[in-house]
């Protein structure tokens, strides 16, 4: 009894000594920000969070170690999925990449995997991430542009022609006609004698994100969502070692939103995924586990390290307690993350080189599983091979120098970001518990209710970037004369060499056969069954993606947006 | 196609609707989006910078082809074309919009545009008629000011 009054009496002694400090230290630091002529300045993130001047245990009075952070690889996850985190196995470096013709980007894959790259990541040109096919009159001017152009199986054949499919994980960005592409890729694979059963990789595949902010959409939500678990239930079954979806953060983010309105809107939209495949009758450890994300790693580096954590702390407790997932691999948050594109500006453009280390370090110590970092030049065009050299090296000196990957989560514990990581939990959840009240996020989207918010906050930040409260280095302030850099130019004949082969394709193949599979693909959409399969049979007969989309069109319609601003 | 006017001004425009001299003409902008790309951030800032600076703003919204853009300029009859892209298309899609503006009559709509457009297109768009291009990190106000300085509400003449 006597040590425990002892005891009671030195942890009072302590908690006075405690507020003594922290008292004369707010007195010295209002004393010293007057001398300094910054009294009463409020600094916040890039996101419009305020910020305090010092974390202290006081921010954390209802701080719970094992509840609210557990150890790697437990429940709820914060610290990070895996027991070993980069110490078992580093992320794997993904760059996005794709431009010209088939062949232009095959001859970039291989450069980057032997340059040390582990992964790849196709960025297709607009048309097909329309569902047009290259010669249809919008195509003109982008073909190979903004990507590489896929209009057919053959191009495919092509794109991956001495890559073993059974040994490279592959990250395809595809959304209106990601079941058609992805066909495309079990056909290839199947093509070099590679079983569905092993190959593996991600279809970005979600659709919500295309309504709320990067406006690749083609049909209506509805159909769509459709669409979306077709692919769901037919990776669970015939190629299960497959991501179906890539629930992505990063163009919410990119369109302007904050970093709490980018974890609440992913993860929302996630939950409405889910709702809708229980709905198709699919049993939540069968899929749940391929559910991927895809989140942006933007310039404010405790906020986005904060973010990452909070994301999988969100998404186990949903899983878990929301959907009753058993199996821990349900529970799981595995997320890819890129660097912030809109971040990356046109003056003084070396300096982007150091806002995408910046980035990279927040997305690691946030321990995310993949990660693509941006090149210098991409304000201007896709990137030149020297600029991609770099940015995966930036990566590779932050896995193998700077040291960060020795320990797990070696910012958990320090007050700033678990105060952060806390804040944006309870922030995220009150949007989604908004959206649930509207209905869902179908509802939201056609109620308009996510866009808006982006675009409030995307121009709230302009604003503050004109006032001169964010800085910009180079654009508005320490501007300096413009020094130009080398960029990338897609040979304008790759527009004609992708024509002629498109054409011959369309000579080549079985017409017969072609016709057949799309008006059976036609009627099954009719018929409301899965349609994968019918896909694979269209895409095996060289139908094009213009061709199969056209099919679905006539079946789902097209969805035009309400223009606000 | 949609014009949204700032709440604040609503009164004032119901007023000088009531009285029509009192009606302070406002320069008219349509805000288009010409290629394949979805990116519509800066053009969605722009039209509501333009607009808080007292323009009429009409946007078109996304993917719309060189006929659609100009057929709305005309039928909007719009003082100024801002032109937003991002896809790489501009080489091919601004001539056709040039063209088709001066093949209609409307070649005296001026023109400017945005987005990611590399500086070695420049003199070339400059040569088939656009008045200014705006690169990457330029203000809202750096817009606003060259439009102040350099477009005129034109008279309104050309359906009579």
């Amino acid at each position: 009894m006597g040590s425990s009054r002892k005891e009671n009496f030195k942890n009072a002694e302590k908690a006075r000594a405690f507020h003594r400090g922290l008292k004369k230290w707010e007195k010295d630091y209002q004393k010293e920000s007057k001398l300094c002529g910054r009294e009463g300045k409020t600094f916040t993130s890039i996101s419009g969070r305020v910020i305090k001047a010092l974390y202290t245990p006081q921010d954390l009075k209802n701080f719970d170690y094992l509840r609210d952070l557990g150890f790697p690889g437990q429940y709820p996850f914060t610290r990070g999925i895996h027991p070993t985190m980069y110490r078992g196995r580093l992320w794997t470096m993904r760059q996005f990449s794709g431009f010209g013709t088939a062949e232009d980007t095959n001859r970039r894959y291989k450069y980057l995997l032997s340059q040390g790259q582990t992964g790849l990541s196709v960025a297709f040109h607009l048309p097909t991430l329309m569902g047009i096919d290259s010669d249809h009159p919008m195509a003109k001017g982008e073909v190979g542009k903004c990507g590489v152009a896929v209009d057919t199986l053959a191009d495919m054949e092509i794109l991956f022609d001495g890559i073993p499919l059974d040994k490279v994980t592959t990250s395809m960005t595809i959304n209106p006609p990601a079941a058609i592409l992805w066909a495309m890729y079990i056909a290839v694979a199947e093509k070099q004698g590679v079983s569905p059963k092993i190959i593996s990789g991600t279809i970005q595949n979600d659709i919500l994100k295309e309504y709320i902010a990067q406006k690749t959409f083609v049909f209506p939500p509805r159909p769509s969502m459709k669409l979306v678990i077709d692919t769901f239930e037919y990776g669970a079954k015939e190629v299960p070692r497959w991501n179906t979806i890539s629930i992505s953060g990063y163009h919410i983010r990119e369109a302007g939103a904050t970093a709490v309105q980018e974890l609440a809107f992913t993860l929302r939209d996630g939950i409405e995924y889910v709702e809708w495949a229980l709905k198709r009758g699919l049993k939540i450890d069968d899929f749940a586990p391929r559910l991927s994300f895809f989140f942006n790693a933007h310039n404010d580096f405790f906020e986005e390290i904060a973010k990452f954590r909070a994301a999988r702390k969100i998404w186990a407790e949903v899983m878990r307690e929301r959907f009753g997932a058993k199996n821990e691999r349900s529970w799981w948050l595995r997320f890819h993350t890129q660097t912030s594109g809109v971040s990356l500006v046109a003056q003084q453009p070396y300096n982007n080189i150091i806002r995408v280390t910046i980035q990279a370090l927040a997305a690691v110590l946030g321990g995310t599983q993949s990660l693509h970092t941006n090149s210098l030049d991409e304000t201007y065009a896709l990137p030149t091979e020297k600029a991609v050299t770099i940015a995966l090296r930036t990566q590779q000196i932050i896995a193998f120098e700077s040291g960060v990957a020795n320990t797990i989560d070696p910012l958990g514990g320090s007050y700033y970001v678990e105060k952060l990581t806390q804040d944006m939990e309870r922030e995220a959840k009150a949007y989604i518990k908004k959206i649930d009240e509207l209905g869902g996020m179908v509802k939201a989207i056609e109620l308009g209710f996510p866009q808006k918010e982006i675009a409030d906050s995307a121009y709230r930040y302009q604003q503050e970037v004109e006032r001169k409260e964010k800085i910009i280095v180079g654009v508005n302030a320490f501007e300096m004369e413009h020094e130009p850099i080398p960029i990338l130019e897609v040979d304008p004949a790759v527009e004609r060499h992708q024509l002629n082969r498109l054409r011959e394709v369309k000579k080549t193949r079985n017409k017969r056969l072609v016709k057949r599979t799309l008006s059976d693909l036609k009627k099954a959409a009719q018929d409301e069954v899965n349609l994968m399969p019918f896909i694979l049979n269209c895409v095996r007969a060289y139908a094009t993606v213009g061709e199969i989309m056209d099919a679905l069109k006539e079946v789902y319609g097209v969805y035009e947006e309400p223009i606000t601003y | 196609m949609v014009r949204q006017k700032k709440k604040e001004r609503l009164n004032q425009e119901s007023i000088s609707e009531a009285w029509p001299s009192f009606k302070q003409p406002r320069l008219r902008v349509l805000i288009a989006k010409p290629g394949l790309d979805g990116h519509d951030r800066g053009a969605k800032i722009i039209c509501r910078a333009l607009r808080d600076a007292g323009m009429e703003v009409i946007y078109t919204g996304l993917r719309r082809t060189p006929e659609e853009i100009v057929n709305a300029a005309i039928q909007e009859d719009v003082d100024l074309i801002g032109l937003s892209i991002l896809s790489g298309a501009h080489n091919v899609l601004f001539p056709k919009i040039m063209k088709l503006l001066r093949k209609k009559g409307a070649g005296d709509i001026p023109v400017i545009a945005g987005g990611i457009i590399p500086e070695k297109d420049i003199p070339r768009l400059k040569k088939i008629g656009l008045a200014e291009i705006f690169l990457p990190g330029t203000s809202t106000q750096e817009i606003i000011d060259w439009i102040q300085k350099n477009i005129k509400i034109r008279a309104k003449k050309r359906d009579t």
